[in-house]
């Protein structure tokens, strides 16, 4: 409301200067005089002060073009009221104007300097709409400014208006498409764009313009993945359609295995021939030798995330979903899209129509998919035909031995049905199903059979064309029907079927050696009046008689080539004329006539009966062109999987992984939200992403690949494949180094904080996420209210900040930079050593990335913004395996069986709590409500936060919640009960010590400050109160350094602490309470022998850790 | 390659009688000659339903949708997913129901400026802009009698002078600043019974449709949440935008900040295992006599399962063969109606009543000489049953937060025929 009176006012100064300037413009007047009489009184209503005359006058005009009827000739006095006051008046103006600027030129200038200041205009809504209108008008000389306009649009801080640009981009192209480069570079400027508003629009204008720089897409892929599905329904369709033909050039396909089996499985399913199955067995055997195929995560991803559009009620993205799906999913998961398609075919018939077509071809390749849905395809008297048909086409397609029985009762009902193109369609199904399934050959050929008696003429027609084609397959055992057929002859006038007829009689005439001459005789007798079709054929029936039975057809024969002769069609004449030199012998005719017969009695292969849309998918599915089935203009060709994955780590975005893991974080308490978080994108949508925990562990392993070469990577999967422990523990290593990187760069980040406004998107969320986790507990609370105003802030410093856009990633990208060789100068320091044959080095990269870090953590220690080492920050925890815990049996619980695991992750609402994740099944066939703890027991000082109220779970259903517990450091049990609508359970958690702690992260030297710290406060009391020493021997299989880090991660909630020394493994973490550290080093001597030292003030935790840590090591 | 130009170029909107009636470029302006494609292949159809939807002409490819009487005929000029086309086509049809109440010819033609209008603010260069009815009645007020009378007076406009904030939010499909004295929010639960029964009277296929129709008048941003007494039985579901898909993977809870006004919140199938019960059965007598210009017909519509409901708005239509000229029949209830020239027999039954199932009995009347029909017609079947729904789907509650006011609550069960059809 606010914003209209000004644009009002602005543009309001200009109208009343320019008006009456044009109304005196003598060139216009005199020019368009003679034009101007028509339309006089429309003149005089557009030169007129009222708005009112100005408003009818624009809406008789527009009236004008709606009925296409041509009114250029206003255009004078139209466009001089481009800048009027009144909105309606000047949208209709620029109706106008858009449609025929082009005829006028150089009037249409005029209008451009109120929209280039419209461009300037302080409110977002109307800079895009002037770009809008600026950039439909197509006048070439105005194409600089375009550009102009485009280029800052694309980067205001309005992400409409840079929605706005995207589109005006290839209105920019098609008026001059020299301006490629320059358009290509707001392209990929755009394509970085966080924001679901703009993500459509650019893939939009990326296919139009440069559909072939499949190379701007890596870096933006996951972000378009995870951003999808709250991109709007039709961006979604481009988007998805986009990524189908990227994942088709970059990953390799799935199926690659499975095709060659399954080709071989089909022969074998079809020919009876022994070679097949051998052949099967070959490549069977070839198969088992090849390594085995891992899927891409990015693929992964792809096809994760487009899987819930599945339910959009928009046909078109489901569409481009299920042909995503049927393009680049496993054989095995094709199947989901199934359901979704047939749910279109409640549509509108047009729907029906495009999803019938795609499900045909997709039912040839894949016929198992639609099976289930069999009957969903059954036809009503009451569809149109062309649809009747389609379906027709689906069912044939999925007929198999199992199901032919119920298909062939179906295709009954439809033969007696009033629509006789249906009935023929029907009866070619019929006929297609004989030849498929040679079970029921027989059945199919007495049925058609039966049909030659019908009234219907068409219907016996068609008839006789299938059973030509079926009887052509062993035509000895039918002689009886041709004989049934033969004396049709003197019924049935449709062409075709008379022409099929006499094929067979001539082609089989030894099997009907007495009727054939007979029905040669007849038609003899009619020859002048059959159809050409017809008369070719008798022609030919004529000569095979010759050949078989020169004695009795002789004389008709060439009574038949004598009518021939003289017939008026040249094609007949030609024939009868070849013929006769053929078969009847004369001097002339020499040696061919000595081959008439193996000429005319050759064995014909019998017709193959298929699918008109097999093959069809070699164009994808849904587009235009396989509905056409032919290339339609501008089609951009489905490419073939490559043999050989291109690199994938051009898909990595040197985004910090800290990002996600504190989005990660944030997720958890704004599980509620996915759908609204996206306002700027980074958030929600990665949220979506990583929801599941295999992606974790998917992202985490690709990131670590990222700072090495893509062959290691390579290697890294074929390990995944060999030993799972070890790889596991593998990316462990990969995120604590990314731990470490994060550090840094928060520290590095630190300082320009300050101004927060002037920092780009990411440091954004740092901060936030760091507001997350630093959170105090009462602001914390409040859930909902906290995450939502979260989001306000968001979207608020969306819009303000992006001024400052431009620069903000410069800055990050220099931090980047300075982070990643740094990581990368680890391993390669590795291999130089191994190549100086030392004493073999650890695989690992820890203590190499240990040196760095703590080298550059003394270097920035002097940029730390941290509260010195007394608070060193916490970190996001390292990830061992998580051991699960019974709170509730299956049995105790009546049905309901509950789990606990922790999480190790911070519990969101209070930094004092351990959270613990509760996993609860219903295995009872009722259903369980109102799930929630109450009457908690605890002991003093202990809190629970518990989880909100679970309202019903279904049978067979599992939930899962995360409750938090403040232990108050201590290991007793937290007691409570938890209660369904009809039953309370006593149930106590109980947490191990080790959980009763989050990791810290600390340099060595700060390690050493805090221990020393430590023993010296002992020594003013005990000696030994906070130290306790022990000594151990570790077992065989504990020996190597990743497994010992594991063990003792996954017995406590602890971090790394980077250490020079070789056999020294350092350990930090702080009780979550109290906040006291605890730190533990392990020294590893000769053999097997250890020695582990804990230093802590809690002396009670400090022993029981000890005993937990040295208990996990002897395992 | 270098005049690449994507998705929709123009639209043309045809009558019955193949007038040409409005027209829209986005780019360059396409001569209405592109059309005669159109009516060529519209001859060729034999019916309006038959027309393919998608023609390849040498220049261009005409995708089309048939909605109430009017083709909505689109020029395309490159690849571009046909279903997209469609589908945005039928947005178009469902904006102008939505705006005139009605999608006719005469509405389009009396409202011109304002379908120029949507149409221009729908698509940009052919690329849809804003397609939700929420966003578009904030740009273009719909016309009401009132309206149009105090523009007539005053001159004020149609446009509104408010910018759509609704474009820029990310929740498009609400406007901001709803209020409303009454707070109502209610919930249509329809379903359809799919059905074909063969002559015998067993049940060839059958299965549930159904839809969650909303209206909802709420004021401010309310955030619902509904839930069900039994969400296993959807099978397959497809969502309205606003419903947060995550909440209802984990929960089986639909939950959204609405749309304001009227709008379908979901559509479901019920999953195919559990078994159908159909509400009527139909005991049919139809023949034709061999030789002689008479037939037989002789129908009667009973309750099957009615759980205690009534059927009503019983409607049974039969597209009887070409050969039949007239029919003679006495129908012991509701009133019957033949059109001779398209053969369609019509019988508004009304509610059926156990006590007296109603029949429709006489001769049918064929044309003297013709050969008797090969096929019997099927019978197709509409009926209403009020508050219930067949699946028996329940809902359980409704939530709201967000907001502090009481909201009034309701849900209404129809279930109703849908593709029903009877085989004789």
């Amino acid at each position: 409301m606010a914003a209209s009176p000004a644009y009002g006012e602005e543009k309001g100064g200009s109208s009343s200067l320019g008006e009456p300037e044009y109304g005196h413009d003598p060139a216009s007047g005199g020019i368009f005089a003679s034009d101007y009489k028509r339309h006089d009184d429309l003149k005089e209503m557009l030169d007129s002060n009222k708005d009112s005359l100005k408003l009818e006058a624009m809406k008789r005009i527009v009236a004008m073009i709606a009925r296409g009827k041509n009114a250029s000739d206003l255009f004078p006095a139209v466009v001089k009221n481009v800048a009027c006051k009144n909105i309606e008046v000047k949208k209709l103006v620029y109706v106008y104007l858009v449609r025929y600027a082009e005829e006028q030129q150089d009037l249409a200038l005029l209008s451009i300097s109120t929209f280039q200041r419209g461009l300037k205009d302080p409110n977002q809504l109307i800079r895009a709409s002037a770009l809008r209108v600026l950039s439909s008008i197509r006048v070439p000389i105005i194409v600089p400014i375009m550009m102009l306009a485009i280029k800052e649009a694309a980067s205001d801080m309005s992400p409409y208006v840079r929605k706005t640009a995207a589109h005006a981009i290839p209105k920019l192209y098609s008026l001059d498409s020299d301006q490629k480069d320059q358009l290509i570079e707001v392209i990929e400027k755009l394509l970085a764009d966080k924001t679901t508003l703009v993500a459509g629009s650019v893939v939009m204008a990326f296919e139009e313009v440069c559909p072939e720089r499949i190379d701007l897409i890596h870096k933006n892929y996951r972000k378009l993945c995870n951003l999808l599905i709250d991109v709007e329904e039709w961006g979604q369709v481009v988007i998805i359609n986009m990524l189908t033909r990227y994942a088709r050039t970059q990953f390799l396909s799935p199926n690659q295995n499975e095709s060659l089996l399954e080709e071989s499985a089909e022969k074998a399913f079809y020919g009876s021939e022994e070679e097949d199955t051998k052949d099967a067995k070959a490549e069977a055997a070839s198969l088992a030798k090849r390594k085995p195929y891992v899927m891409d995560p990015d693929h992964r991803l792809l096809l994760r995330n487009t899987k819930p559009l599945l339910q959009s009620r928009n046909a078109a993205v489901v569409m481009a979903v299920a042909q995503l799906y049927f393009h680049l999913a496993p054989k095995a998961e094709v199947g989901v899209i199934a359901k979704a398609l047939v749910r279109l075919l409640r549509s509108h018939s047009e729907v029906q129509y495009v999803v019938l077509q795609n499900v045909a071809t997709m039912s040839i390749k894949r016929r198992g998919m639609f099976e289930p849905y069999l009957k969903s395809f059954y036809i009503r008297s009451t569809d149109p035909t062309q649809i009747k048909i389609l379906k027709l086409e689906v069912l044939t397609n999925l007929a198999n031995e199992t199901n032919i029985s119920t298909i062939l009762r179906e295709f009954q009902t439809y033969i007696r049905s009033m629509d006789k193109d249906f009935v023929a369609a029907t009866i070619q199904a019929i006929g297609r199903c004989a030849t498929n399934i040679g079970k029921v050959r027989d059945t199919c050929l007495n049925g058609l059979v039966q049909l030659l008696s019908n009234r219907d003429e068409l219907v016996v027609a068609e008839s006789v064309v299938v059973i030509k084609k079926l009887l052509q397959m062993q035509p000895a055992q039918h002689s009886e029907i041709i004989k049934h057929m033969a004396k049709l002859t003197d019924n049935i006038q449709v062409p075709m079927a008379r022409a099929s007829i006499l094929w067979l009689i001539g082609e089989y005439c030894e099997h009907v050696p007495k009727i054939a001459p007979d029905v040669l005789r007849k038609m003899a007798k009619s020859f002048t009046n059959e159809e050409d079709i017809v008369k070719l054929q008798v022609i030919n029936l004529a000569a095979k008689l010759y050949l078989t039975n020169s004695k009795q057809s002789k004389l008709l024969t060439q009574y038949v080539l004598n009518l021939a002769k003289y017939d008026q069609n040249y094609d007949i004449r030609d024939r009868a004329r070849f013929i006769r030199q053929l078969i009847v012998p004369t001097e002339k005719s020499g040696a061919l006539n000595k081959y008439a017969k193996k000429l005319f009695l050759a064995q014909k292969p019998a017709p193959i009966l298929e699918s008109s849309f097999k093959d069809r998918d070699h164009f994808q599915l849904g587009s235009l062109s396989h509905l056409l089935n032919a290339k339609a203009v501008g089609y951009q060709e489905l490419p073939d999987w490559p043999d050989e994955a291109p690199d994938p780590s051009v898909r990595n975005v040197e985004v910090p992984e800290w990002t996600k893991c504190t989005s990660r974080e944030k997720r958890k308490d704004k599980v509620e939200k996915p759908f609204y978080s996206d306002s700027e994108g980074e958030s929600g949508p990665t949220e979506s992403a990583d929801s599941e925990p295999e992606s974790d562990s998917e992202e985490s392993g690709s990131s670590s690949s990222s700072g090495t070469s893509s062959s290691s990577s390579e290697e890294e999967d074929e390990e995944e494949e060999e030993g799972g422990s070890e790889e596991q523990s593998e990316d462990k290593e990969g995120e604590e180094e990314e731990e470490e990187k994060r550090k840094k760069k928060k520290e590095k980040g630190g300082p320009r904080k300050a101004s927060p406004r002037s920092v780009g998107s990411e440091e954004e969320e740092e901060a936030e996420g760091k507001k997350v986790k630093k959170a105090a507990g009462p602001q914390g609370k409040k859930g909902h209210a906290e995450s939502s105003s979260e989001e306000a802030s968001a979207s608020e410093s969306s819009s303000s900040g992006s001024d400052s856009g431009t620069e903000a990633p410069t800055v990050v990208e220099a931090k980047r930079r300075k982070v990643i060789p740094s990581s990368k100068a680890g391993p390669k320091e590795i291999s130089l050593l191994d190549l100086d044959d030392f004493t073999p080095p650890p695989p690992q990269p820890v203590p190499s990335s240990s040196i760095i870090s703590t080298s550059l953590v003394t270097d920035l220690e002097g940029l730390t913004l941290t509260d010195t080492s007394l608070a060193p920050a916490l970190l996001s925890p390292a990830f061992g395996a998580v051991r699960t815990y019974e709170l509730l049996h299956r049995m105790a619980g009546e049905g309901l069986s509950v789990e606990y695991c922790f999480s190790r992750r911070p519990f969101p609402g209070d930094p004092h709590m351990v959270a613990v994740q509760i996993q609860i099944s219903n295995n009872t066939d009722a259903e369980v409500k109102s799930l929630r703890v109450s009457e908690p027991k605890l002991l003093a000082g202990m809190r629970i936060q518990e989880f909100p109220e679970i309202e019903s779970l279904a049978p067979g259903d599992t939930a899962s919640v995360v409750m938090g517990i403040d232990f108050c450091d201590s290991t007793q049990a937290a007691n409570f009960q938890l209660c369904t609508h009809t039953r309370h359970f006593y149930v106590s958690i109980q947490p191990p010590v080790g959980e009763l702690m989050a990791p810290v992260f600390m340099s060595e030297n700060e390690f050493r400050k805090e221990q020393e710290h430590l023993a010296r406060r002992g020594e003013g009391k005990l000696t030994g109160m906070s130290e306790i020493t022990e000594k151990l021997t570790l077992p065989e299989k504990c020996r190597s350094d990743h497994a010992i880090v594991q063990q003792v991660t996954s017995a406590a909630n602890v971090g790394r602490v980077p250490c020079g020394a070789d056999n020294e493994y350092r350990f930090a973490a702080k009780t979550v309470t109290s906040g006291s550290l605890v730190l533990i080093t392990l020294e590893w001597r000769e053999g097997a022998a250890a020695q582990l030292t804990v230093n802590s003030e809690k002396m009670v935790i400090g022993t029981m850790l000890v005993k937990d840590i040295i208990q996990a090591l002897a395992q | 390659m270098c005049f690449q130009q994507k998705m929709i170029h123009s639209l043309f909107l045809i009558n019955c009688s193949g007038d040409i009636f409005l027209e829209k470029h986005w780019k360059s302006v396409v001569s209405q000659s592109v059309c005669d494609y159109f009516f060529e292949a519209q001859e060729k159809a034999i019916d309006v339903e038959n027309v393919p939807p998608v023609i390849s002409t040498p220049h261009h490819y005409l995708i089309s949708i048939y909605r109430d009487k009017i083709f909505f005929v689109s020029v395309i000029q490159t690849e571009v997913p046909p279903l997209f086309v469609i589908e945005f086509l039928h947005r178009v049809a469902d904006t102008f129901q939505d705006y005139f109440g009605e999608c006719s010819e005469t509405a389009i033609k009396d409202n011109v400026v304002i379908v120029y209008e949507l149409l221009e603010e729908m698509l940009d260069n052919g690329f849809p802009l804003a397609t939700e009815s929420n966003i578009l009645k904030e740009l273009i007020k719909p016309p009401t009698i009132l309206r149009s009378v105090v523009n007539s007076i005053t001159g004020s406009s149609n446009v509104g002078d408010t910018l759509p904030t609704g474009q820029l939010s990310n929740i498009p499909w609400r406007r901001a600043g709803v209020k409303y004295t009454n707070n109502e929010a209610y919930f249509d639960v329809i379903e359809e019974i799919d059905a074909i029964i063969d002559k015998s009277g067993s049940t060839v296929f059958a299965e549930i449709q159904g839809v969650i129709d909303s209206c909802i008048k709420l004021s401010g941003m309310p955030d619902l949440s509904l839930s069900f007494m039994n969400p296993r039985l959807l099978d397959d579901v497809s969502f309205h935008p606003c419903i947060r898909f995550k909440r209802w993977e984990s929960e089986r809870v639909l939950s959204f900040i609405p749309p304001d006004g009227n709008f379908r919140l979901i559509s479901y199938r019920v999953s195919s295992q559990n078994l159908v019960a159909i509400p009527v059965y139909v005991k049919h007598l139809i023949s034709f006599k061999e030789n002689s210009s008479s037939g037989r017909f002789d129908v009667t519509i009973g309750p099957k399962q009615n759980m205690g409901k009534t059927v009503e708005g019983v409607v049974m239509t039969v597209h009887m063969p070409k050969a039949v000229l007239n029919m003679n029949l006495t129908a012991t209830q509701g009133s019957y109606t033949f059109d001779p020239v398209t053969k369609v027999l019509a019988w508004d039954v009304g509610k059926i009543t156990p006590q007296k199932l109603p029949n429709l009995k006489g001769i049918v009347n064929l044309q003297s000489g013709a050969p008797k029909p090969e096929e019997n017609p099927s019978l197709n079947i509409q009926f209403k049953i009020q508050q219930l729904a067949i699946s028996g789907l329940k809902v359980n509650r409704l939530d709201m937060y967000g907001e502090k006011y009481k909201p009034f609550k309701g849900v209404k069960y129809i279930t109703k025929a849908g593709k029903f059809q009877v085989r004789t």
